[in-house]
């Protein structure tokens, strides 16, 4: 070990997108020989970090050294010059082009100016043996699982790198079989001596692999730590942020307010989604949802209103049994869904704020009872100064408007529907303050009003503030039904982190 | 009705219309002079007006293709389609209405053919609507027996040649097809659905939209403005030709509905628009003819005007332009 223990840091790294700190001081290191996880949720800043590191975005403060020397990493291409390389979720190949090809594309062995097949498909042959894979290195990538297609992007990023490995999230399209295969092809690299970066939502296999781990939120550093050193819970905690709210604990709202039952699931469930699960929904409560990215939150709120729509078990609406098939069929029964990806899945960008507001209603009343554009503007004007939309003009375009006016104007959407039951999927996340307690402040409001209401959330202190009951999702399935006094945060995170061979406390 | 701001007029598509028009005029004095005769207007304009009908005809229906993000690149074949049905039923004797009607369903069945294969099968926009653009010319054929159907039906020729109220039937049939779209459009919801699919689908259908049925309709509506604009070209030429009906009018049409505002991206539409668009088009064919250019130079001066217009309608051309109108909207909000 020459001066530097670390063959790859960051040191007080800062990087600021706008007005939004994303990075905020950031100390990483990384050693030979090591398996190191990157843990956080959506928007803690893994990625902004990760992409500083491999040179696709510049520091806007701070320094990266590689094994002791500042370098400035000017793109992706230039930080493989200095030993790192990176393999992404998808896997970022020629699916079109033979093994070997993907393997040398760009540096293949030449004879007289020309490809040399034979020698490229002789030298693949042999790398691959390194990574236990015997196939033929001209068959076509794309006729591979994806297993070994991320094996050999892999073997590539390592042929090309070959001091530091970035994995992000490698695992998330691979089968339990396919996962141990890789995890194989990792250890050996580990004990070669090469630097690995993990990045992955699954505990279980961070735990399987990982020597150490590193835990940002909100853009800070909270933890480096050995992993020996912590428990499942531990590791949760630091995720999420809940060592304040440990001490006390709150109860949640009292279950007897609210007798009438909305919606009883039986055994409901989408194959290869979420698991069967049961749950009651009283009019007049919240039931929080809490789990991990990836735990399956997201999905559950998808069947239950129809957009991936369940295909067992069955429902009860008011105690008639109903079939929910389309969103259309869940909209009909007076269902409404704040979706988590605002952008992608929530507001029209190009539509006014008028038509984002009025859109669901308007499906509801069909093609032809369309409501004028005086009615539109009332509709919209109403919500908008109830729920204290800030937009210069109804009219504007919606993609105009901060992250929170927009939520805020979706809401909307749905409370023009007059719904009996909504789902919030993160309704407060990305947004600023103000928007945040406006919407928690309707979600008190509305319960009140006798709404049901189901809201997927990481904020756990909030879930508990307004729920009577808390659902815990872990690994597509409903694993726990928390209710009654005493509940708080850190019993959350415990049933959240849970694990068959860990003590239930 | 609401009041047109006069704001709203000075939009870019009329300023070029009206640009290209008085380069006409310059070119060639006498291109706006209207007489009358045998109870009808003539004159280049007029011509404009005729001429342009069949792509403004084809724009109405694209505008709503477009709109959901999509394209229709059949519009041409079917053309020769329906002018062929039409061609050949009057010739076997068939009353003229009996065979617009028929040429018309056949227009619509092709445009439905589309739908079905975007909408259910979810096969992309430019490929499904291929098929029958290749497809549909060999249909034509096949039903034409590969000659071209002259006809002599005096109900049939009157839609391509006749007119009304002094103006050419191609020019009103248009403008009636243009307005009773845009009602059926604007007066229900299915305007700000089209719209909807086409800015976010996942979008949309989480917000309870049903985009099959309304993707159905859009090709649909299409191919039946296809089918119109089919009847009227081979009621002008007294035949039809399997060959030669509508043949690249499809790129034309796609142009005027790009000219007329509407983003291929999908999205914010509009048909009055479109319809400009097809008159831009065709007032750049008709001005390089008069004023006695050779016809060669039409293709090469066309390219050059079109790149001007969707300079204009840029987003970096139209900055300085809307920041304006940030401004006044903020105004009119307090």
């Amino acid at each position: 070990m020459t001066e530097s223990q670390y063959v790859l840091e960051a040191r007080g790294i800062i990087k600021i997108f706008g007005g939004h700190i994303a990075l905020d001081a950031i100390d990483f290191g990384l050693r030979a020989g090591e398996v190191h996880a990157l843990l956080g949720e959506n928007g803690a800043g893994k990625s902004t970090l990760i992409k500083i590191l491999t040179g696709a975005y510049q520091p806007d403060g701070g320094a990266v050294l590689v094994d002791g020397e500042p370098v400035t990493l000017d793109n992706p291409l230039h930080a493989q010059t200095h030993g790192i390389g990176t393999v992404y979720q998808e896997v970022n190949l020629l699916p079109n082009r033979s093994v070997a090809e993907n393997l040398y594309l760009g540096h293949q062995p030449t004879r007289f100016g020309l490809v040399d097949h034979r020698q490229m498909e002789a030298d693949a042959r042999v790398l691959l043996t390194r990574y236990g894979l015997t196939l033929d290195p001209g068959s076509e990538l794309g006729s591979h699982s994806v297993a070994v297609q991320q094996i050999v992007a892999i073997a590539r990023a390592v042929a090309l790198s070959g001091k530091v490995l970035i994995l992000d999230e490698p695992t998330a399209s691979l089968d339990r079989n396919e996962v141990e295969r890789l995890f194989e092809v990792i250890g050996e690299l580990k004990r070669s001596g090469l630097a690995i970066i993990f990045i992955t939502h699954f505990l279980d296999q961070v735990f399987a692999i990982a020597d150490r781990v590193t835990v940002l939120r909100n853009g800070q550093l909270v933890e480096t730590q050995m992993l020996d050193a912590l428990s499942r819970t531990d590791v949760v905690r630091l995720m999420l942020g809940k060592d304040i709210a440990f001490n006390g604990s709150t109860d949640l709202e009292p279950e007897s307010a609210h007798r009438e039952v909305l919606l009883e699931f039986s055994g409901y469930g989408r194959k290869g989604t979420v698991s069967p699960f049961d749950l009651t929904i009283h009019k007049g409560e919240v039931i929080g949802v809490a789990g991990l990215l990836g735990s399956g939150r997201t999905e559950l709120a998808r069947i239950m209103f129809g957009a991936d729509p369940a295909d067992q078990g069955t429902l009860r609406i008011e105690g008639a049994s109903e079939a929910i098939r389309h969103t259309t069929d869940a909209i009909g029964h007076r269902f409404g869904f704040c979706p988590e990806d605002r952008k992608a899945e929530g507001i029209f960008g190009d539509l006014s704020v008028r038509e984002n507001i009025v859109i669901a209603l308007q499906g509801k009343l069909g093609w032809f009872r369309a409501l004028n554009r005086d009615e539109q503007l009332e509709i919209a004007g109403k919500f908008s100064e109830s729920m204290d939309i800030r937009a210069a003009s109804l009219d504007m375009p919606i993609k105009l408007l901060s992250g929170g006016n927009q939520q805020k104007a979706i809401l909307s959407r749905w409370l023009a529907t007059d719904p009996a039951f909504l789902i919030l999927d993160e309704p407060t996340r990305g947004i600023d303050v103000g928007a945040h307690a406006e919407i928690v402040r309707t979600i008190n409001r509305l319960r009140d009003d006798g709404m049901a209401m189901l809201v997927i959330s990481s904020e756990l202190d909030e879930v508990v503030a307004y729920s009577s009951r808390i659902v815990v999702m872990r690994d597509r399935e409903m694993v726990a039904e928390l209710h009654g006094k005493n509940i708080n945060p850190g019993i959350i995170v415990q049933a959240i982190a849970n694990h068959p061979d860990e003590a239930v406390s | 009705m609401r009041r047109v701001p006069f704001e709203r007029l000075a939009n870019p598509q009329l300023l070029a219309l009206t640009g290209v028009l008085l380069l006409n005029w310059l070119l060639f004095p006498n291109f706006f002079n209207v007489t009358w005769q045998d109870g009808r207007f003539f004159g280049s304009i007029i011509d404009v007006l005729n001429r342009g009908a069949p792509v403004a005809i084809l724009a109405v229906g694209m505008t709503g293709v477009i709109a959901t993000k999509g394209v229709d690149l059949s519009v041409g074949a079917i053309m020769a389609v329906c002018g062929a049905v039409a061609a050949t039923m009057v010739v076997a004797g068939y009353p003229a209405p009996i065979a617009v009607g028929a040429a018309l369903l056949a227009g619509l069945a092709c445009g439905l053919w589309n739908g079905f294969l975007v909408a259910v099968l979810d096969i992309q926009p430019i490929v499904a609507t291929l098929v029958l653009m290749v497809a549909g010319r060999g249909i034509a054929q096949l039903i034409t027996e590969g000659s071209i159907v002259t006809f002599n039906d005096p109900v049939l020729i009157f839609i391509g040649t006749g007119s009304f109220l002094g103006f050419p039937m191609a020019a009103v049939i248009a403008v009636a097809l243009m307005v009773s779209v845009t009602l059926l459009v604007r007066r229900s919801a299915i305007g700000l659905f089209v719209q909807a699919i086409g800015v976010n689908r996942a979008a949309a259908a989480l917000a309870g939209i049903r985009s099959r049925m309304l993707l159905m309709l859009v090709y649909g509506l299409s191919g039946l403005c296809a089918a119109i604009a089919g009847i009227v070209v081979a009621a002008d030429i007294r035949g039809a030709d399997a060959n030669n009906s509508g043949l690249w009018l499809e790129l034309d049409a796609i142009l005027a509905v790009v000219i007329g505002g509407t983003s291929l991206l999908g999205g914010r539409f509009s048909i009055p628009m479109a319809v400009v668009g097809a008159l831009i088009i065709q007032a750049m064919n008709t001005g390089i003819l008069v004023s006695g250019f050779p016809p060669e130079f039409n293709l090469v001066v066309k390219a050059g005007m079109i790149i001007l217009i969707l300079l204009i309608q840029s987003p970096y051309a139209a900055l300085p332009f809307r920041r304006r109108l940030v401004t006044t909207s903020k105004a009119t909000a307090k």
